[in-house]
């Protein structure tokens, strides 16, 4: 059976009100980049950009929320496709192994992103 | 003549199920898919369907028809054949008795799971529970529905987990109690709502709107369950 355990917020409420609060800085934050670079930039201005803090935080929050969003809405199509339901144990075995890579990807993008931002 | 193309499957006699063909000269007449399926049946006495009040009352026989839900009763040829070819199968995603009669085990116990009766503990007045006209009003557009079935059997999310999202059916008369102003059990029944599957596996496609043969608006009333439990958590 599928459970909601490795859903994000464990109620539908909590991932409903993350996803729209997550999309909602998602496209701020690309609107901000675009914006950026529409406005035109070179290398000088570009680090100058993100030497400041306040770019630093906007860009982990932007991060943290892409991981969030993708979390919560590959969780729903992996729901919907690999369960007991429609393929047996090999359903669950299926969903929980993607879930642990998917999990592993999005932590990696978070630390790399980390590193970026502070590393350099 | 017609072209119509039928469902068959009977299992105790077959290893899976077929399309049978048939042709029937119609005379012309813009008849209702049900009329086909019983001149059909008078031709083959084994077809096999569900209908009962033959007039988009009783919720009996939706089916499948060129792709898409209806009841056959209330179905005109006009509405549904192209290319003078008419293919009619089960509802989707239930599991078939033979040919078009589906089990609607799934359906019911999801429609059980929102307790679809009103629920006032309250001392019962000497007459009657009395509504004004404005909340009763709020009733219209939930209370029609006949649960045929068509927009819960047309739900991708209810083919994918019949088990566990509520579907648009339910749901509707999940929030006909909701809204119903003499009924006092309403956090109750959201608490009962608020897991990621029963509600929240609505994407708002809208096929559901689309099939019902009621023209009610089950996607509508869903957004008024997803309101109330965003308020009730905020
Ligand atoms: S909402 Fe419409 S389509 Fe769905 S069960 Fe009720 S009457 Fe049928
Ligand atoms: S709007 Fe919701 S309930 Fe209706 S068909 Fe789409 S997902 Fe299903
Ligand atoms: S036979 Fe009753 S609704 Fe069609």
């Amino acid at each position: 059976m599928v459970t909601a355990a490795t859903s994000y917020g464990r109620s539908g409420v909590a991932d409903w009100i993350a996803q729209r609060v997550s999309g909602i800085i998602l496209l701020a934050y690309f609107l901000f980049i675009g914006y950026v670079l529409l406005s035109g930039v070179d290398y000088a201005s570009w680090k100058a950009l993100f030497a400041q803090t306040w770019v630093k935080i906007f860009s982990l929050m932007a991060v943290l929320s892409l991981a969030a969003h993708a979390w919560i809405g590959l969780w729903s199509v992996l729901t919907d496709y690999l369960t007991e339901r429609m393929m047996g144990t090999t359903g669950n075995v299926l969903r929980l192994v993607l879930q642990v890579l998917i999990g592993i990807t999005l932590f990696v993008y978070v630390v790399w992103t980390v590193q970026i931002l502070w590393g350099y | 003549m017609l072209q119509v193309s039928i469902y068959r499957y009977n299992p105790e006699s077959d290893d899976k199920p077929y399309m049978q063909d048939f042709q029937l000269d119609t005379g012309g007449k813009d008849i209702m898919v049900l009329d086909v399926l019983e001149q059909l049946k008078a031709q083959d006495t084994t077809i096999s369907y569900r209908r009962s009040c033959r007039e988009g009352v009783c919720g009996s026989d939706g089916l499948n028809m060129n792709g898409k839900n209806g009841l056959a009763c209330i179905t005109p040829l006009s509405a549904t054949v192209k290319n003078n070819k008419l293919v009619i199968r089960p509802l989707p995603g239930l599991p078939v008795i033979r040919d078009l009669v589906v089990d609607m085990g799934m359906f019911y116990s999801q429609y059980e799971k929102v307790q679809p009766y009103l629920q006032n503990d309250t001392p019962a007045p000497a007459i009657e529970r009395l509504q004004s006209p404005e909340d009763r009003a709020k009733l219209d557009g939930l209370y029609e529905c006949i649960l045929c079935a068509c927009c819960s059997t047309s739900c991708p999310s209810f083919w994918w987990n019949p088990d566990r999202f509520i579907g648009p059916a339910g749901l509707l008369q999940s929030y006909r109690f909701l809204a119903d102003s003499r009924d006092t059990v309403t956090e109750e029944r959201l608490a009962k709502l608020d897991d990621p599957f029963s509600v929240f596996r609505c994407h708002g496609i809208q096929n559901c709107v689309n099939v019902c043969p009621k023209g009610l608006n089950p996607t509508r009333a869903i957004g008024h369950i997803r309101n109330m439990l965003v308020a009730r958590a905020t």
